[in-house]
């Protein structure tokens, strides 16, 4: 019955080669953990994939109650945190999740680094690496502020003052994130909400595919 | 793949007929060096058994550690100890050196960050030689441990000076009074004990005075002689008023 459909889609889109593009090939044995338990440090760049595939799941479950205003978001996060079944889990998956992402990728970021794998003709690859790091602790900073907790409101005003003393175009890249020049508040809260829920996983999602793309096109690097 | 003069086609699209089609016969393993493995779905499957050890990990700390959640955000707090998470600590910590704040700010928030994160972003072009061994290339790698080195360092300095317990209590959740406002009692908290224990009861310099379990003469005497570091002689209004006083604060209670 499978076959069959799959016979029927694959007749009208032909779709066996960009299974095989995508699947079928082969992984060699320098980085297969099962030849070689050193091997193990080439996980590090999936265990990265894994957790963000856990942090778009559990973040499509916390909008589900999270309210991004400043009247409400703290008092749906509590909701969430103490009311909601299992919301002190997806919420703290969310939470660790951000946290390890960024233990990971910079396990990976090192692995790369110190294998010298970045060099002809990966340099493009590593540059697409770099930038789905700084996306990273954008989306970082941009969710610390989403529970509108004590800390979250001081550690995004410190943060917003360091972008604010770039010289000569400062106060309009503070004025681009929080929406005001001087206050931290209700707009500050959407614009970050907007950022960290479309904009960033948005370039994230791009800059994903082309990592995965160019890995694929130039298969992984060779044994050192 | 073939295209162009002699193609056979599904109706009039772009998919070939199915005699002109790659087949869909993988590579002979015997085709490439080394003990290699399918990547579907020998391989995907053991990266997932690494994936699964991982995730009871997570799960764990999830479970033992719930995300934590101070009080609402509250922008006249001016007293609160600020702290950015964890994996920005080092760039904090940074900006609090004598050549890298002040008048030095832009070292400290722009040159050296940008330095560092540019020259990773632009590894591969500054660090072109045709070698690959750690111990061939020593500057990439020196430069790299250095790195490594100092945001491990200033990530400790940054945990070591900040006060953990104060920042415990600065954010800690305050449950919510049901005191009334309006009450005369209220009135007379306000003018001689709200400056040290707080507007909503709930403390500040002195202890907080919801649910004390106190009687009113109990609280009318503390009033009056002071207890611990509290002194003498706070309460300024009559006999009268500290006996509305002491009802009001011996009823007071949380939600």
């Amino acid at each position: 019955m499978l076959n069959k459909i799959y016979d029927w889609v694959d007749d009208r889109l032909d779709i066996t080669p960009l299974w095989r593009d995508i699947a079928d090939h082969e992984v060699p044995e320098h980085v297969n953990p099962a030849h070689h338990f050193s091997a193990f440090v080439y996980c590090f760049g999936g265990l990265t994939f894994f957790i963000t595939v856990i942090q778009i799941l559990s973040g499509m479950f916390l909008t589900m109650y999270y309210v991004p205003d400043i009247k409400n978001a703290w008092e749906s996060v509590f909701y969430l945190q103490n009311e909601v079944a299992f919301g002190q889990i997806v919420r703290g998956m969310h939470h660790w999740g951000a946290s390890l992402v960024i233990v990971m990728m910079f396990l990976h970021t090192l692995r790369v680094f110190f294998q010298g794998a970045y060099k002809k003709p990966r340099e493009l690859n590593w540059v697409v690496g770099v930038l789905i790091f700084f996306v990273m602790l954008g989306l970082g900073f941009t969710g610390y502020l989403l529970p509108w907790d004590m800390k979250a409101l001081f550690a995004t005003k410190v943060g917003l003052q360091i972008a604010q003393s770039v010289p000569f175009m400062g106060t309009a890249i503070k004025t681009l994130l929080a929406g005001d020049p001087t206050i931290v508040g209700a707009q500050t809260l959407t614009r970050f909400f907007a950022i960290h829920v479309f904009f960033l996983p948005g370039a994230l999602l791009g800059l994903m595919a082309a990592h995965f793309l160019m890995i694929r096109k130039q298969g992984i690097s060779g044994p050192l | 793949m073939h295209r162009g003069k002699g193609m056979k086609f599904v109706g009039d699209s772009r998919i070939p007929a199915a005699e002109h089609r790659k087949p869909n016969i993988p590579k002979d393993y015997s085709e490439y060096p080394g003990k290699t493995e399918a990547f579907w779905p020998n391989f995907l499957l053991k990266e997932w058994m690494v994936g699964a050890v991982f995730l009871i990990g997570y799960l764990c700390l999830t479970v033992a550690h719930p995300s934590p959640l101070e009080k609402i955000a509250d922008p006249t707090d001016t007293a609160y100890i600020p702290l950015p998470d964890w994996y920005f600590l080092f760039l904090y910590q940074l900006l609090k050196y004598t050549y890298a704040s002040g008048p030095y700010n832009v070292i400290g928030a722009l040159v050296i960050p940008g330095l560092a994160f540019g020259a990773l972003l632009l590894a591969p072009f500054i660090d072109r030689g045709p070698q690959r061994r750690p111990s061939k290339r020593p500057f990439a790698t020196g430069f790299m441990l250095l790195a490594v080195a100092s945001i491990f360092y200033l990530t400790w300095e940054s945990v070591a000076t900040h006060d953990w317990e104060a920042a415990k209590k600065q954010g800690q959740i305050v449950a919510e009074s049901s005191v009334d406002k309006e009450s005369d009692g209220y009135k007379h908290y306000k003018a001689s004990c709200a400056g040290c224990h707080g507007n909503e009861l709930s403390g500040g310099t002195g202890p907080k005075l919801l649910d004390t379990g106190l009687s009113p003469e109990e609280v009318a005497k503390i009033a009056k002689e002071g207890k611990g570091n509290m002194p003498p002689g706070v309460f300024k209004g009559s006999d009268e008023e500290l006996k509305v006083l002491a009802e009001f604060i011996s009823n007071a209670k949380t939600k």
